[in-house]
Order: structure tokens, then sequence, then C-alpha cells
């Protein structure tokens, strides 16, 4: 499929290619428009590529002199800016204005100020990053020095030939035009891109390959015409013109994208075709998205409630002040001053006027140091998140990364957790932990052993001396090569003594080499039994080769144990590669044969008759390599050999006699070779599982050494090097379950079939019980030991094989043949064919594979459960995996019922939705309220989603989560998520204590994380790490990247980034928390002190006859809120802890509080407006009345009045705060110090300024005051008295009903 | 902690290792420190409101509070004052005539004299006090009303004064000194007292008219231009405000109570915090320790009517009042301090029964859960 659609894409832009160089030469500007033409740099001596972006990458926003005006420009983007700076221009207009306008001006500069100090260091930030990755080096072609010359990364322009060597980065999208590689291969790992560690193939252009002499760019004088730069990674077009007017058409397999990484390939020359900001990775890189959080959306609720207080008391004392001036009527009062016009403003008109200027006089009512103190501290909480030890990685280096920094307060409100399963909550690191072959069970104690290790060395390592002594030396029935393994297993034992966390660490960089092949996947310890026996066999194997006996002689059980270790060795997809050294690929090339491409040739070449009578095929046409059918194919079924067998059949009748073993003289010191081989040997992996069988196979010497599209080099014991001619590959797919492969055994000569799968397939699949006694015993000690295994969370996977005779192949092959030839229906068919080969197979055995939960999963997921949230485990992963890995990390309780929703069709799922439905109902309902008490206080499960959005489809009783677990697979999940399925597909999963959805596509997993989070109204968290997930992070309300095997695409979509699974317990339960109930307290305090303030000028009011005075000396009115009460708040916010982090831990179900939003419910954002009001009527009317009726002044009435409201808000935050630290005592008197030293000095600096109020020697008299003192006594007191005294009411109400 | 154990030299190897193979090398370690503030450890001081800290509080609060409000009661209490309304409301007033018939364009004073009587004797400094009633001297327009650099002696001021003075800043093409509605509203009544012997002969009590003002006002805030010498000639080209009778440079005798430096005028232009206010008028000074300031008897009250405040339903007072350390009299303070202490010893009490309650039916339950 992929094949055909890239090669009508080859086609079609090679035909566009033709085309456009045929209009071409004339209409050259109109066809720049379309495409790209790269012209060599060493063609000509100016620039040849002028108008194309050059390498140099600029992600900063700002430069010097547009900082401010775009700065400005995007602050006015938020609302509150736009309304501060309107209010501080309506100070301008003479009529309204309430403050000096300049001085109304200062609040929102310094407010204006302060973001964009912080937009400027972020920016410096992006620049810093910039210039270091602009001053990489790699190697550029210098046409002066006619060599390749290092040069920044930052001075590759377009056009310029760059050459790479292994393991470098590449700088820019290069088109591949030379590679030291013999099959002019380069390979690239793409990390970094989509998050895919295994290598991928890049080609050398088409009419470079045969380039056999070192590149020389001199002599390129080609033309490339391509594409304009876009973000499509997966698809690049153009076509190359040679200057003989030769062209050739140019794929994405010829390109080498910026930020990949060369593996294995030892130089690479390309040419420049995009750069800098023009590379498709740079075009997929987007900035950061702007999250609001939870709690920020309610808070803007109440800061539109703020607006309406404001509005209402503001339209209050207007009309108040248009009674006021009309009860004098025509008798104007002397203190009612005209307007300067000398105009007498009619009541309604002042009343109009009023009402802007109370706006002005009001407008702290709506916070506008909110915003910005809300900025501050979650910068700093971002910063101490950062800095917390427990959430530091020692192993990658790394800790947690906040990448979105306004919405740390929503992981303290999580309801909901979709997790990615693979690299997630598993390491993604598949270890072989045992093994059955031929109904007899190894059980690998040593490797156990070994494994355990890894985990006890990173919890004790100090204590790892004694684990030396432990391990139990091997006797002697090893042979030599065993006790060398255990020596090595030793070895790294007494390694990890001096550190174990050095040795992970350098096997994670290890791991950037080559995928899945850290020490733990690759240090097999053997069992000795069955080494013994692969020796045994081998040996005797060996014996009768050389001596000419039939293989059949073995003794079966020995045959399985060999076979079986074929089969893991050569039944998967593993490349073997040398990291640092290009592959040795010695072999001979044979010229290119036409492949087969009709059946008639077919049966022209092939016939059954010629098959029968050869019965000892030579091998040697083995080595025939057929490239051609290699190209980049990812067919389903691809029979690479199939045109090489048939031409070999032809051969055969002539090289009858030929040696019977393959060319590669045969190493008889096992040994010698291994010691060769041992650490140049990588293995590419598509999967970590296949590369955990390969390297468990070589534990047992039965390694893999090559494998060429056609051939498999395996190396045994005492047989040296043996290789298998490969006739088919029948890949892995998601229905069958399973792959095969068809080789020719060169020691039987038999055409096999070996395949490997799911239990439950191969099961299904294996010869009728009644073939023999064995088999059966065998079948049925295997799917014991199966059901061990899977009960330990292994995946397990069955080893079968078949042995078909040459008449029966040619029957199949004519068959698979015309399903390759076909052209409708042609995945069917071979799908067919595929399920016809796989029949009537032997078992071998099955072996065990885990997939090692990361540390502290199970733990985690216990605890993360404890808190109320709903796990989701989401995975592309098969069933059978998933839940055995569900009940590994404890999502799945044994004990607990499994809803298991598999359905073909959309009308099936319903039935089983309504059904299941319905079992729910029957089985729970009823007894429901007691179950869910009982389980509440057994368990600390809180069962109630307790969520008034949740109920709305439900208003009868709290919805209850039952101890039900609930597995989907992907396809039964596409019907579950149609629109008319998803509401009950969603009261199902929510009654489930764990869902599972397996098989499940990243679109899938994203739509699921939509529905939950859309229909439930509820807070979503997802995590993953891979590509796949991405989506599904970006959807979330929250989404975490764990920064683990595969790559940095689900880190960079995410909004958080952890090391590991088991730090999202901290991260939610500790941080969250912490977060959510600073900032919850925050923002309500900030809406108290706002209103107490506001609220003693309305009071005020009544007394002035609304005319807008304020007592307040307008100075200390503006910088109230920014300076005198300001950083204690910030300092609580950051610091505050309601409870210890400790505590949080030890009870998850703390993490509730957060949930469901206890810390700020609407009605709290009233309670604090009513003990706003009630302490502002406290501080105001108490200076009212002990200066009622004396001479005292306006001011000096208000300093008073202002320095008692700075300590009640202050001591109402001391009440607030839970922890007091030396920084919450310093703020404090930072505070109160502050606002004396600026009112003492303002009050001594001008006799004649400051207007109206002009304070002068104000304070200083107050000071003097004993009424002051006395003033400053009650008041605070009497202001605050209702809140210890309502606490304790509520704590001992709380006691008494506990 | 567990990360100090292993070696340097390695972590070095390792780090080379992955900067030779193209990566961004990374020189030192990520871990972040161990310092009590980066990792939230900072001894705190948890203040739980518990039975065991609310009560003891407010019981010492409670105690705390009844003393001192009885303290400030009674020296409030022993505070005397004495207060009479002299705006003529009432048909029956001395005043009644004048306040009816006058405006501010009267140009002749009126004059009314009111009896009364003090019942006792008032000891020490005696405060006299005009008061005025529904007075909104705090009125936004009329607070800004005046400009402080004139006030303070400022030449360029004095014939260019603010803007904010308008609608009062210019008259008759002249500027006004000194500018503002403030100024142009003063209190113009003149108020002398007697104390009425038996024998019926009236003697005039001496009005100390220092001293009224602040002292940073007198000396610093407000200044006559050009200093003190002449000041006929400094306001020449200058024009009364509106409601006034005479200039600026007229309002006293004395050259060190004129102009911008007259203490009424000073404590005039200090604007008044309530509708409902009072200001210091005069000082009648105690002369020798044995006789009271004022001694019990009858009084009279001359009046010179010439402030106008019943367009406004304005009323005027006179007040005679001694002080204490805490100023006039205001039981309010008191009372405010007693009612809290009693409150706060009341809940305490309160709290301590239904603590005492509960917490003998549910013994341990600290802890929820």
């Amino acid at each position: 499929m992929t094949r055909e659609s890239r090669d009508t894409e080859i086609t079609k832009a090679a035909g566009a290619g033709a085309t456009a160089a045929v209009r071409g030469r004339k209409k050259r500007k109109n066809k720049e428009n379309k495409t790209r033409t790269v012209r060599a740099n060493t063609l000509l001596n100016d620039h040849p590529n002028p108008h194309y972006a050059n390498n140099k990458i600029k992600t900063t926003k700002y430069t010097l002199l547009s900082f401010l005006p775009k700065n400005l420009f995007e602050q006015f983007h938020r609302f509150a800016n736009v309304y501060f700076v309107f209010i501080a221009l309506l100070n301008f207009v003479p009529v309204v204005n309430a403050f000096q306008p300049e001085l109304a001006l200062a609040p929102v500069v310094f407010i204006l100020s302060v973001t964009a100090i912080k937009d400027l260091w972020e920016d410096y930030r992006r620049h810093r990053s910039d210039t270091e990755i602009n001053h990489m080096d790699c190697l550029v072609y210098s046409s002066m020095e006619r060599r390749y010359v290092e040069k920044y990364w930052k001075e590759v322009q377009v056009g310029d030939f760059i050459r790479l060597r292994c393991n470098e980065i590449l700088p820019a999208d290069v088109l591949l035009l030379s590679s030291s590689d013999p099959d002019r291969l380069c390979h690239i790992e793409t990390a970094t891109l989509d998050g895919e560690t295994n290598l991928k193939q890049r080609q050398v252009v088409r009419s470079f390959l045969d380039l056999d002499c070192e590149f020389d760019p001199f002599k390129y004088h080609s033309v490339i015409e391509c594409e304009k730069p876009n973000n499509d990674l997966n698809r690049f077009r153009g076509y190359i013109v040679h200057r003989s007017g030769r062209r050739d058409v140019l794929c994405k397999e010829n390109l080498l994208l910026r930020g990949c990484t060369i593996r294995n390939t030892e130089e690479a020359v390309g040419i420049v075709i995009y750069a800098g900001h023009e590379t498709k990775a740079m075009l997929n890189n987007n900035g950061p998205r702007y999250k609001r959080s939870k709690l920020e959306r309610q808070m803007n609720v109440d800061v539109f409630w703020c607006v309406i207080i404001l509005l209402v008391i503001c339209s209050f004392a207007a009309v108040g002040h248009g009674l006021w001036m009309f009860q004098y009527g025509d008798k104007r009062p002397v203190f009612d001053v005209l307007s300067p016009q000398g105009t007498n403003l009619s009541p309604i008109m002042s009343a109009i006027y009023l009402f802007l200027t109370l706006i002005i006089v009001f407008q702290v009512l709506i916070p506008i140091s909110l915003f910005v103190s809300i900025e501050i501290v979650k910068i700093c909480q971002v910063y101490l998140i950062h800095q917390d030890m427990d959430l530091y990685d020692e192993e990658t280096d790394s800790h947690l990364q906040c990448r979105a920094l306004n919405i740390t307060e929503d992981l303290g409100q999580m309801q909901y957790i979709f997790s990615d399963k693979t690299g997630t909550l598993t390491e993604n690191k598949m270890v072989f932990r045992r093994c059955t072959v031929a109904g007899v069970e190894y059980s690998h104690d040593a490797n156990a052993r070994r494994l355990a290790m890894y985990q006890e060395m990173d919890s004790e390592e100090e204590e790892c001396m004694s684990h030396g002594g432990t391990l139990p030396r091997r006797e002697s029935v090893t042979s030599h090569q065993s006790a060398r393994v255990v020596l090595r297993s030793q070895s790294t034992k007494s390694h990890r003594r001096t550190g174990s966390r050095a040795e992970a660490k350098r096997a994670s960089i290890l791991s950037k080499h080559t995928a899945f092949s850290s020490p733990m996947e690759k240090d097999i310890t053997p069992d000795p039994q069955l080494l013994y026996k692969v020796n045994e066999c081998s040996s005797q194997m060996d014996f009768m080769r050389f001596h000419s006996q039939p293989m059949s002689q073995l003794s079966s059980d020995l045959s399985d144990i060999i076979d079986f270790f074929i089969a893991l060795t050569i039944c998967n997809t593993v490349v073997v590669s040398s990291p640092n050294q290009p592959r040795h690929k010695v072999r001979m090339r044979f010229e290119l044969k036409s492949p087969v491409k009709t059946i008639e040739d077919f049966i022209k070449r092939f016939t059954p008759s010629r098959l029968t009578s050869g019965s000892n095929s030579s091998s040697s046409s083995s080595l025939i390599t057929n490239r051609s059918s290699n190209k980049g194919c990812s067919s389903l079924l691809s029979s690479p050999s199939a045109e090489s067998t048939l031409t070999k059949l032809h051969e055969e009748q002539s090289s009858h006699l030929e040696p019977t073993f393959s060319p590669v003289p045969p190493c008889y010191d096992g040994k010698a070779s291994w010691n060769l081989e041992e650490g140049e040997l990588r293995y590419e992996a598509e999967s970590p599982d296949e590369a955990a069988l390969v390297y468990a196979a070589r534990a047992y010497k039965c390694s893999l050494v090559g494998r060429l599209p056609d051939q498999v080099t395996v190396e045994l014991p005492h047989l040296g090097k043996l290789s298998f001619e490969l006739l088919h590959t029948l890949g892995f797919d998601s229905t069958r379950k399973r792959m095969s492969v068809v080789v020719k055994h060169p020691l039987t000569d038999q055409i096999t079939v070996y395949t490997k799968g799911a239990d439950s397939v191969i099961m299904d699949l294996l010869k009728p019980l009644d073939t023999g006694k064995r088999q059966k015993k065998i079948i049925c000690r295997t799917q014991n030991y199966l059901n061990l295994y899977a009960a330990d969370g292994l995946r397990t996977l069955c080893i079968a094989k078949k042995i078909l005779s040459k008449e029966e192949y040619a029957c199949w092959l004519q068959c698979h043949l015309e399903a390759e030839t076909a052209i409708q229906g042609r995945e069917e068919l071979l799908f067919q064919s595929a399920l016809r080969l796989e029949t009537n197979l032997q078992l071998l055995g099955a072996t065990g594979v885990e997939d090692r939960l990361q540390d502290g999963v199970p733990e985690t997921v216990a605890a993360l459960r404890r808190a109320g949230l709903q796990i989701w485990v989401l995975t592309g992963d098969k069933q059978e995996t998933a839940v055995n890995i569900a009940y590994a990390c404890k999502l799945l309780d044994p004990e607990e019922e499994m809803l298991t929703l598999n359905a073909d069709s959309q009308e099936a799922c319903a039935l089983l939705l309504e059904e299941s439905l319905h079992y729910i109902q029957a089985k729970f309902l009823c007894s429901s309220a007691d179950q869910a008490a009982k389980a509440f206080h057994t368990n600390f499960v809180p069962c109630e989603i307790n969520s008034s959005s949740s109920l709305s489809s439900h208003n009868t009783s709290p919805f209850l989560v039952h101890r039900l677990g609930l597995v989907i697979d992907g396809r039964t999940l596409a019907y579950a998520l149609d629109k008319t399925l998803e509401d009950k597909f969603l009261e199902v999963a929510r009654s489930c204590r764990s869902v599972l959805c397996c098989r499940s596509t990243p679109l899938q997993k994203s739509m699921v994380v939509k529905l939950v989070r859309n229909k439930l109204k509820v807070m979503t968290l997802a995590i993953g790490d891979g590509a796949n997930d991405v989506s599904m992070i970006q959807v979330a309300d929250v989404g975490v990247g764990i920064s683990g095997q595969e790559g940095m695409q689900a880190v960079m979509a995410s909004d958080f980034a952890l090391p590991r699974f088991r730090y999202l317990q901290k991260l939610l339960l500790v941080h969250g928390h912490w977060c959510y109930s600073r900032l919850a307290n925050m923002i309500l305090y900030f809406f108290y002190k706002n209103a107490m303030f506001v609220a003693l000028l309305f009071w005020y009011q009544f007394y002035c006859g609304f005319s807008g005075s304020a007592m307040i000396d307008q100075w200390y009115l503006i910088f109230f809120n920014l300076m005198f009460s300001a950083f204690p708040q910030l300092v609580t916010g950051t610091l505050d802890k309601d409870v210890s982090a400790e505590t949080l831990q030890r009870l998850p179900q703390l993490y509730v509080n957060g949930q469901n939003s206890e810390e700020y419910k609407p009605y709290m954002f009233w309670m604090n407006m009513i003990d706003a009001f009630y302490q502002s009527l406290v501080c105001f009317f108490i200076p009212y009345f002990a200066y009622a009726d004396s001479d005292v002044d306006l001011f000096t009435w208000g300093t008073p009045i202002t320095t008692l409201a700075l300590f009640t808000i202050l001591l109402h935050l001391g009440i607030e705060t839970k922890t007091w630290t030396w920084m919450n005592w310093l703020s404090i008197i930072f505070s109160i110090t502050l606002f004396f030293t600026v009112a003492l000095c303002y009050n001594a600096s001008c006799p004649t300024c400051f207007s109206p109020s002009n304070p002068y020697w104000t304070m200083q008299r107050q000071l003097q005051e004993p009424l002051f003192y006395l003033l400053c006594l009650i008041t605070p007191v009497t202001a605050l008295l209702p809140r210890p005294f309502g606490v304790q009411m509520c704590n001992n109400y709380y006691n008494g009903t506990n | 902690m567990m990360a100090s154990s292993y070696n340097a030299k390695e972590e070095d190897g390792h780090h080379s290792g992955s900067a030779s193979h193209g990566g961004a090398a990374v020189v030192k370690s990520k871990k972040p420190d161990n310092t009590a503030f980066k990792q939230q450890r900072l001894p705190a001081w948890q203040p739980i409101l518990t039975a065991g800290t609310v009560l003891p509080a407010f019981f010492v609060i409670g105690l705390i509070f009844i003393p001192i409000g009885i303290g400030l009661y009674v020296t409030s209490n022993n505070i005397k004052e004495f207060e009479i309304d002299y705006t003529g409301v009432d048909m029956n007033s001395a005043c009644y005539s004048c306040a009816k018939n006058f405006s501010w364009n009267s140009t002749t004073s009126c004059l009314c004299t009111v009896d009364f009587t003090l019942e006792q004797p008032f000891e020490s400094n005696v405060f006299m006090y005009y008061g005025l009633s529904n007075f909104y001297q705090n009125h936004r327009r009329y607070v800004k009303s005046r400009d402080d650099s004139q006030l303070n002696g400022d030449m360029s001021a004095l014939t260019n004064p603010s803007k904010e003075c308008e609608p009062y800043r210019m008259s008759e093409g002249l500027p006004i000194a000194p500018c503002g509605a403030i100024a142009n509203s003063l209190f113009n009544d003149t108020l002398k007292l007697y104390y009425l012997e038996a024998n019926g002969t009236r003697n005039e009590i001496p009005l100390v008219k220092k001293g009224i003002a602040w002292w940073t006002d007198k000396h610093v805030k407000f200044r006559n231009p050009g200093g003190n010498a002449n000041l006929t000639a400094v306001f020449q080209a200058t024009s009364k405000p509106v409601n006034w009778r005479n200039p600026v440079y007229e309002l006293d005798q004395d050259p060190e109570n004129n102009g911008f430096i007259n203490e009424d005028f000073i404590v005039w232009m200090r604007t008044a915090a309530l509708p409902t206010f009072r200001k210091l008028y005069r000082i009648i000074q105690k002369k020798s320790s044995t006789m009271p300031t004022l001694p019990s008897g009858k009084y009279v009250l001359d009046i010179t009517y010439n402030y106008p405040v019943l367009s406004f339903d304005g009323r005027k007072r006179m007040i005679l009042s001694t002080i204490s350390w805490m100023g006039g009299k205001n039981p309010f303070l008191g009372i405010a301090y007693i009612t809290v202490g009693s409150i706060c010893f009341f809940l305490g009490v309160v709290l301590l029964i239904i603590h005492h309650k509960y917490d003998t039916r549910s013994t341990g339950a600290d802890i929820p859960n």
C-alpha cells in the first residue's frame, strides 16, 4: 500500500517535473513560486541560492528595537490591561479625574513593565539556546580550500555540501548524495522528530548510486528542483537534473532531516536543501500553547462579579450624588463647587460624571496586581517544582520540566488520568525472563536474581557490597562458555558495586546509540540446564554433520531446543550492526535480476517437477543480493527472495554436488568467534520484544550475526556460522498476531516455517491433538506454563515451527505469488495466503518476556487511586499484554470482575454496552450504598465522583465506581466512540474502577480524552512518552510527557515532562495540592483585600455627599496594593503549606480537596466579600465614631484608617497562613516598615506638593497621638474576631461530628 | 544524599563521552541543590487554630481590653464640654432674625447675643470651638479647590493661581488671593464670650487666638509672599475672594497673624473629614491654679453673624471643652474597648463550653479518617 502510493507520488512528481522543465526556461519566476531550485554552492563564486533562509535559527520573539512596541501590543491583548490603561487615561479628563493623572498611570506602568521584564527574560533564554544551537559544529565543503572545513551551524547555506559522520546531528535538511555504506545507505535515528528509536534507512540519490569513488563536490553540476518548505515530515518531492539532462526523482528516502542523528554510517555527504527555519523540523516546532487553568477560569468569573459589584456601587453612589445635589435645589451651598467653567451642573450630569470618577476611585476592586501576582507566584512555584530533589532522576540526569508556566495549580485538581502503557508505566525495556521448550520449563533463576539486582541496586546502592557474594558460582556442569558467562555477569556486578547509577547512566548513554540495548536487556544469564542441552545438541549436530548423518537422528527434545533458538534468532526483523563502524558487508555482487512480475513468468521459470528432484539444494545462491526488492518496503508481506529461490531452483540441477554448507567457513572455535563479535554487534529492532528474544538467544550462543534481505546468518556453538536462506517473511500484524519466516534450513535442507506469536493464536494453529502423545504432553505443559507466565505479568510468545515438503511449498508459493501480484484486494489475498501457511504447526516452546514496570508504578497507581483519581490506560498494545501489565501495576485486581468489550460491529457494540450497563445496574445498584460505604472505609477509595456537573446526567444518587475493570479493544472503541454510543460507553466506563483501552490509535486516544473531558466536565491529565501519545497529551487539560526512551515528541507537546512515571505521585499529590491550595487561597485573599479596601472608600461616600471624595491619600490608595500589602501574600502564595509533604504522600485522599475545588468554591468568593465588607465596616466606623464631631481634618483622619486597613489585611493573611517561615515574618515586617517609612518620608518631603491632600507632617503628628495607637489596637482585633471564632466553631463541630 | 557517594571521575567520563557524540555538552549535573528553601523544608511555625491557642487568646484580649476601656471611659467622662447652637432656626432663638435676613451679599454685620449657663466650672485650659453641621467640607471638588503654592508664599502662584482654584481663580481680571472655594467660604463669624457676674456686669473673657493651628502649618506650609513686610503692597495686584468682606491682608491687625498665616484662616483651610465638624476657634488659658478657668455661672456669647448656613440646612454651634491626653470628650472608644473585651471574654466562655462538651464525647479524634 505504502509502496504503491509512494510510487504514484514519484511518478507524479516526475511528471510534474518534466512538464515544469518544458515550460521552465521562460517562466522561471513563475515557477519559483511553487518550487525551490537548489544549486551547489561550488558552482559559482557568488552565492547561487541567495534568497533561501540560511541555517541560523532565531526563535526569539523580539529584537532590541521591536521589543517595546511588540511587547506592549501583546500585553494589550489581555483585557485587564486595556481596562487599567483606560482607567488611567480617564484620569486625564478634567471633569471626571480623581487622581493626579501621572500618578494614576504608575500602577499600570508598573504592571506592564513587570510583565515586560518577564517576557524579556524568557526571550533572552530562548536567545541563549539559539546561540548554543547556532554554534554547533559541522563539516562544510569549502570551495576555496577544496576540503571540508568546520563551520558553525548557522553558517551553513542552502546548496552547501556537508559531510556527516557517525552519531552527528544533522544541522539542516540534507539530500543524501554519498554514503560510505556499501549499499549506499545511511541510517538515521529520528527520535527527536517522531520519537521512534529504531533506525531508518535513507538512500543515496539514485544517480549517485553507482559512484564508487569518493564523492567530489566539484564534479557535481546538477540542479535540484523540489517543493517549497513545508512541515510534512513524511513527504518530500522533487527531482534532480543533471548536466546531461538526465532527470532523477527524489523522494523522502533521500532526505535527511534536521535534528536526526546519523547512525551506523561512517560518513555521508549531502547537499543542503532546506536550512534554518525552513527545515521540516523547525516548521513542526510550534511554540508553547497558552492554557488557562481551571482555577483561572473560575477566577475570571469572580473578576466578572467584581466588575458587577463595581458597577453597582458606582451607580448607587452616582444616584446618591444626584439626589444629594437635588435636595439643595437652586440654593447652591458654598461647598458645592461649580465646574471649572463656572457652569452649574445639573444633578443628572453630575451623577454621570461622578459615576466615571468613582470607577477610577474604586478601580482597586478589580485587582490590578492580581494578574501579575499570580504570574509571579506561578513562576516561583514552577521554580520550586523544578528544584525538587525527589523529582530528579539520577540515571538520566534530568528533572521535571515545567513547560507550561501557567497551569501549575491544575495539577492539584485532576480527576482522570489517561496513561500510555509502554514506556510510561513500563520501562519499555523488554527483558527475557523465562522460557519453556518442549514442555520443560527453564526457570532462569539466576537471570531473575540478576534482574532483581537491578532493582535493589537502585534502592540500596550503599549496601550492594554483599551482593557479589550472594551470586552462586555455576558448577562444573556447565561448559566453559557458560562459566564465562557467569564470570561476565559477575563482572557486571562488581562494576555495579562501584556505582550502579553510573552504570545505569552509561547504559542510558549507550542506549542512545542503539535502541533497546541496555545491559539489563542484553546480559541475560542463561539457565545452566538449558545451556547444557544447547551445547549438547549442537555438538551432536556437529558430529552428525561431520559424519554426514541425517539430522533426523537427533532426539526430538534436543532438536526442539535447537529449533527453538533458531526461531528466536531468525523469526524477527532485527538488523545487525556495529555502532561505530559501518557494517562489514563482505559479499559478492550478482547482477540484478528482474523480479518476477507476472505469473506467466513464474510458470515459465518454475515447475513443480524440478522441485521434487532436488533434495539437496545448495545455498550458494543465497548470496544473491536482491536489492531492488528491498527498497524501503514496509509491505505487509513480502517475499524478498522468492525470485531468487526460483533462480536457484533452476540452477539446482547443475550444482547438485556442491558443498552442503554455507560458504562462510564454519568457525569451530565458538569462543574465539564470540570474543571477536562481542561488543561489536548491535541489534536494531523495531520492537523491544524482538531485541529481547535475540539477546536471549545470544546468551545461549545462538547469535544472529547478520541479516540481509534474503539471508540470515546465525552462529551456533560448535556449528559455526550458518546461513539460512530467507524465503519469505510474513510480517507481524495485529489481526494475525504472529509473524512467520520461511527459511531453508542449511543443515536439514528442509523448508521450514518458524512462527512466533501470541499464545492464544498459536495454540489454535497447532497440529490436531491426536498427532502424538509427546506433542500433546508438550502442548498441555506449555499451556500450563503460559498461564503461569501470564499471572506473573510476562508477555508471552509461543514459538512454533512447521516443516514443509517441497510440494506443499510449491503449491503455497504459487498461490502466494498470485496474491502478491493481484491488483485488487491484494492485502486480503496476502492475508489469506499467510493464513494458509500458518497451520498445523508444531509447538516448540514459549517465552516469557517482561516489560519491566518502572520503579514504583504499582505504588504510584495505588496512591493516585486512593487520591480519587480515575486511571485509564490507553495503549496501542495488544489486549493480553495490556491486561497483564494492568495486573502487574495493580490497576486491575485479580479479585475484581473484568468486563471485556470486543465487538465486531456497531450493533454488537451497542448490544454489549447495553448488556454491561444492565449487568452493572443489576449487580451493583441495589446494594450500591452499602458497598460504597464499605469500600470507602476499607480501601480509602473515595467512591463518589463528587462533581456537581458530572451529576448532570445522573441527578439521582451520586454515581458510584464499582470494583470492576473494563477492557475494550481498539475496534470496539471505534464503535463506542460513535456519537450514538458515546454516552453509553461513558456510563459504563465511568462506573468501572479501571478502564483499559487496547490497540487504540493515537487518534482514538485523543478522542477518548476529549470525550471524557467534555462530557463529564472533569479535569484530565494525559501522560505518555511516545509520538503516539502526542494528540492525547495535547487534548488533555494537563499533558505530561515522559522523557524516556522514545524521544522528545511527547515531551515537546507536554506541559510537564517527567523522567519517570512514579514522579507523578509527588507532582500531583504534593506539588499539585500545594500549588492549587496556595493559588486558590491567594486569589480569594486578593478579592478580599481589594474589596475590603474599596469598601472603606464606599462607606465614606455616605459622608461626603457621594462626591467621590477619598479620605485616603491618593498615594496610599494607589500604592497600597502594589507595595504595602503585596509582598506577604506573594510569600504566602509561594511557600505556604497547608499540609506537609509527608502527610500528603501518606494520605493521598487529601487530594480530593483539590478535585472538588474545596479551597475555592463559588460561595467562598461571596463569603470573602462579606468578610471584607464586615472588616471594612469595622475599620471605617471605629475611627469614624472615635473622631466624630472633632476637629480632625480629612487626611489626618484618613491616615489611621489606611494604617488600620493595612494591619487588618496583614493580620488576616497571618491567620490564613498555615506555616510561618522566616520569610513570612520578614515580609510582614517589611511591609509594615515600608508603609511607615514611605508615609513618614512622603509626609515630610514637601509642604506644598501632593495636592489636594498635602499631607505635610500628618503621619508625624498621628504618631504622637495616643488615640492613634488605641485605634490600632482595637480595630484589627474587632475586625478579625469572627474569623478564629468561626474556625474554632467549625473545628469543634467537625470534631463533634467525627 | 545517595548521589554524594558516587565518584566524580566516572561522571566526567560519561559526560565527555556524551559530548563527543555530538549532542549539546552537559557540563554539570542538573541535580537540584539540597537546600531548605529549594526543597521547601524551611523551618516553619504552624499556628494551628485549636482550642488550646484560641481560647487563651480570647481571654487575654478580654482581660486587656476591659481595663483599657474603663480607663478611657473615665477619662472621657472627666472632660467637661458645653455646646450651644446659635444658628437661629428657632423663632425664639436670639439669632433668628440675623439668620433669616443674612446672605453672602450683605455688607453689614448682624449682631446677636446668646445667654447660657455653665452648671459646672471648667478647670484647666478651655478650648473654644465653632462647630458646623451639614457642611460638606470634604466634597471632592471643594477639597481640591486650593493652591498650596500660593498659600506657601510663592509669588508666581500668587499672580497666577493653580487651575484647581477654578472657578474661584480670577475675579475681575485679577488673581484671587487666596484662591479657591475653601478660602472663599472662610468662616467669618466673630465670637466673644462674657462672664455675667451676679451684679449683671459683663466680664469679657480673654480669648487667645495664637496656637490654634498646627505649628507646621503656621510656620512651614503657610507663608506670606515676600515675608511679612507690607502685605498691602504684596497683595496689590490681587483681588479678595468673592465672599470676603476684607482682603486677606486685613484679616488681623497683628502682622504675625495676618495674611496667609492668619491662624483662623489656616484652621479653616484644613478641610474637615466629616460633614459635622468643629474647628478650634480660641483658647481660654488657665490664669491661676486656684480659680477655675471658667467658673460655673451665667455667660453671654456675642456673635457677629456673618456666615449663612440655613440655605443648605446647616447648623452653627459654639463649643467649650477641656481636653485630656486622648483629645476631646468622646466616650465611644472607651465603650468600644469594653464591648470588644466583653465579647471576647464571652466568646471564650462559649468556646470553652462547646469544646469541653465535644471533647469529652470524642476523645482522640484529632485526625479525621
